[in-house]
């Protein structure tokens, strides 16, 4: 055996000593603590305005919390807040909300992978022509495009309906999503998709039963991102549907400019909190499967 | 012999670059060819075309008798390895043999009839249930030949499959192959740097360069009758001394040195050609001490370095100004500064022209 004691050591040993309240770390954390001040203050003030009744507000103690607390506002905004000629609060928006984002998330999402595949994987004839385009597609404004869609719907039959609605997002999140599925699966092991071609598995089987399972991680940052996109969206949903479909961020901009009566702020703040509510929850939830789906992805070929 | 694999006037190019260029090769049933050759010589291009992966751009692929430039890798009757392994990560290793076999549509007894064989000639039956990153390195690359053995195929196709691996798995793994081979039977093409690899497992060795193959033969005849410099100076670790000089008279003159060419074979001609050549020799082929009396030529040199590997020892020194090294056993003692004779037989040494750099 060889002999692993020795003389006891001198000088410096083990872990180097770090001083709490070093220059750095008061700069630090100083900048820290402050951009998050920033962040959290305007929430909080929403909260608790909130919370309040009308009296209370009027008093303008902006950052005290509510003396008596109060869930008629929240309920006032859900289902009873006027928008223009009707009085149903947030509800109506909030389910033409709902009926725009799933199916316009499911349908680009699995647009948008297939195409990243097709893409990254087998190169047909003008493939980098056609990513080309399509990349740039990402740069134009939309601005440039509201009008023209407008008559491509109308000649279609699809202007106002949500079906019109659910058809331009999933176009305009194309562009960017197809980027996203492309890079990610140009990153798998290529000899994977050989393995796979070897063992006789077609388009659709190698998309399925090999791609796809790998990619847990790249399809929740798609949802996050889609879901966060259409459901905070305005500009279109003010533009393609009629007010019977708007979505919530109309809905919501509706009740809060509301010109009759007076301003009800604790009901405009419960109204964009519930508005924000979707896509808080969306960044908990999948923030986690995000995670995880890193962790399972780690997994090498 | 029957071929399996007939590779016709084949070429291949990525836009401009021409990898592989008119190659031409015949591989015969149940044979086992390697390719060799340096990193970016068109090794893995070449298997990818065989295998269906890459479309060719010119020329024709034949597998038993059937032409198949055209046809799908799954149709073509090969089974691949990678080096990478290329296990489907979210399938357990059974998914991973039996995917293929799905694909095909056959029916399930077949499907686990055909596991359960594959998994007993490879030992890897306790594993079936895990996931590939649940395996070892080893015992990965055995599920990915596994996989490529469930498809019953004639012809395997490996591409540097143990070059991931650690030496001494490696070496485990070589031996399992060759025994795989033996009791297969089946055409084997198999890619690698290695060269240890390449001699102990062919029965024939392809060496490439620049996409063409250079020569082809067993390795017997590339160690011994390399084909021009650069095979000679690719096969063999360490590698060959080069002498250059001057035949004259059935003599290779080099300065005041001059070594005889008796019993050396000349190629073509039979006859010993004259002018400038160079003259190549294994330093496994020199001799020292009592031995060096046998020999034909005898030069004392003075040991400019030592190099102990444990079984041998190199030994660098310097004949009539060419870098030389000599290998010796491993017991043997020098010491850098000493005086030590050298000889060996021009009989085993190669002659190559010095402008063509073919074998003489
Ligand atoms: N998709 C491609 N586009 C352009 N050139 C390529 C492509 N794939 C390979 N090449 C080129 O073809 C040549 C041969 O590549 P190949 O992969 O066959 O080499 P190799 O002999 O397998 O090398 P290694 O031993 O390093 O694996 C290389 O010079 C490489 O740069
Ligand atoms: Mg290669």
């Amino acid at each position: 055996m060889i002999d692993t004691t020795s003389a006891p050591l001198t000088g410096p040993q083990g872990p180097k000593p770090r001083k709490p309240f070093s220059r750095r770390n008061i700069f630090l954390y100083g900048t820290l603590i402050t951009i998050a001040l920033f962040y959290a203050l305007p929430l909080y003030v929403m909260f608790v305005t909130s919370l309040k009744g009308m009296p209370e507000i009027r008093l303008g103690n902006v950052f005290s919390p509510p003396l008596e607390v109060t869930f008629q506002p929240w309920v006032k905004a859900w289902s009873e807040a006027c928008t223009g000629l009707t009085c149903n609060g947030l509800s109506t928006g909030f389910w033409n909300s709902v009926q725009i984002t799933i199916p316009s998330v499911i349908l680009s999402i699995i647009i948008a992978s297939v195409n990243g595949y097709a893409l990254s994987n087998w190169k047909f004839k003008g493939a980098d022509a056609f990513f080309t385009i399509l990349i740039f597609g990402a740069f134009i404004p939309y601005q440039v495009m509201l009008y023209p869609i407008v008559i491509m719907l109308r000649e279609v039959g699809l202007y106002g309906s949500l079906g019109g609605l659910v058809l331009v997002h999933t176009v305009f999140g194309m562009p960017i999503l197809t980027l996203l599925f492309r890079n990610y699966f140009t990153s798998l092991p290529e000899e994977l998709f050989k393995a796979a071609r070897v063992d006789g598995a077609g388009f659709w089987a190698i998309y399925a039963k090999v791609m796809v399972p790998m990619s847990l991680p790249i399809f929740t940052v798609a949802v996050i991102l889609q879901v966060t996109g259409i459901w905070n969206d305005f500009l279109f949903g003010v533009v393609y549907t009629s007010p019977d479909n708007y979505p919530m961020t109309v809905s919501l901009n509706n009740i809060v400019n509301s010109t009759q009566g007076v301003k009800e702020y604790n009901v405009n703040m419960a109204a964009t909190i519930l508005t924000g509510l979707v896509p808080l929850s969306i960044y908990f939830v999948s923030g986690r499967l995000f995670v995880r789906g890193i962790a399972a992805g780690a997994v090498k070929g | 012999m029957q071929n399996s694999v007939e590779i016709k006037n084949l070429d291949l190019q990525f836009g401009a670059v021409k990898v592989l260029q008119n190659l031409n090769l015949e591989i015969g049933k149940g044979e086992f060819l390697v390719l060799l050759g340096s990193s970016g010589c068109g090794k893995s291009t070449l298997l990818n075309c065989i295998a269906g992966l890459l479309d060719v751009s010119g020329g024709q692929i034949h597998i038993n008798d059937r032409n198949v430039t055209w046809a799908e890798p799954s149709d073509r009757g090969i089974g691949m390895v990678f080096q990478s392994y290329a296990l489907y990560p979210q399938m357990t290793v059974e998914g991973n043999l039996s995917f293929g076999l799905k694909n095909a549509k056959l029916p399930k007894p077949e499907i686990a009839k055909r596991i359960k064989h594959a998994s007993e000639v490879l030992q890897i039956e306790p594993l079936l249930k895990r996931k590939p990153a649940a395996l070892s390195g080893g015992q990965r690359q055995r599920v990915a030949i596994g996989r490529a053995l469930v498809r019953d195929v004639d012809v395997f196709l490996f591409d540097e499959p143990l070059s991931n691996l650690d030496a001494k798995l490696r070496a485990d793994l070589r031996v399992e192959i060759k025994r795989l081979h033996h009791k297969l039977q089946n055409t084997m093409i198999y890619v690698t740097h290695d060269q240890i690899e390449a001699m102990t497992l062919a029965d024939r060795i392809a060496i490439m360069r620049g996409g063409q193959i250079m020569q082809l033969g067993s390795p017997d005849e590339i160690y011994g009758q390399p084909i021009n410099k650069y095979v000679a100076d690719f096969i063999g670790s360490p590698s060959m001394n080069f002498l250059e000089g001057n035949i004259k008279n059935g003599t290779f003159e080099m300065g005041e040195l001059s070594i005889p060419l008796d019993g050396y074979e000349f190629g073509d001609t039979g006859a010993a050609t004259e002018g400038a050549a160079t003259m190549g020799i294994r330093p496994e082929h020199v001799v020292t001490g009592e031995l060096v009396e046998s020999t034909p030529f005898q030069v004392d040199v003075e040991v400019n370095l030592i190099e102990p590997t444990g079984s041998d020892t190199l030994v660098d020194c310097e004949v009539a100004g060419h870098h030389f090294r000599v290998r010796m056993d491993g017991q043997s003692r020098v010491s850098v500064g000493e005086k030590l004779r050298l000889g060996f037989a021009p009989a085993r040494a190669s002659l190559f022209d010095a402008k063509t750099e073919l074998r003489l």
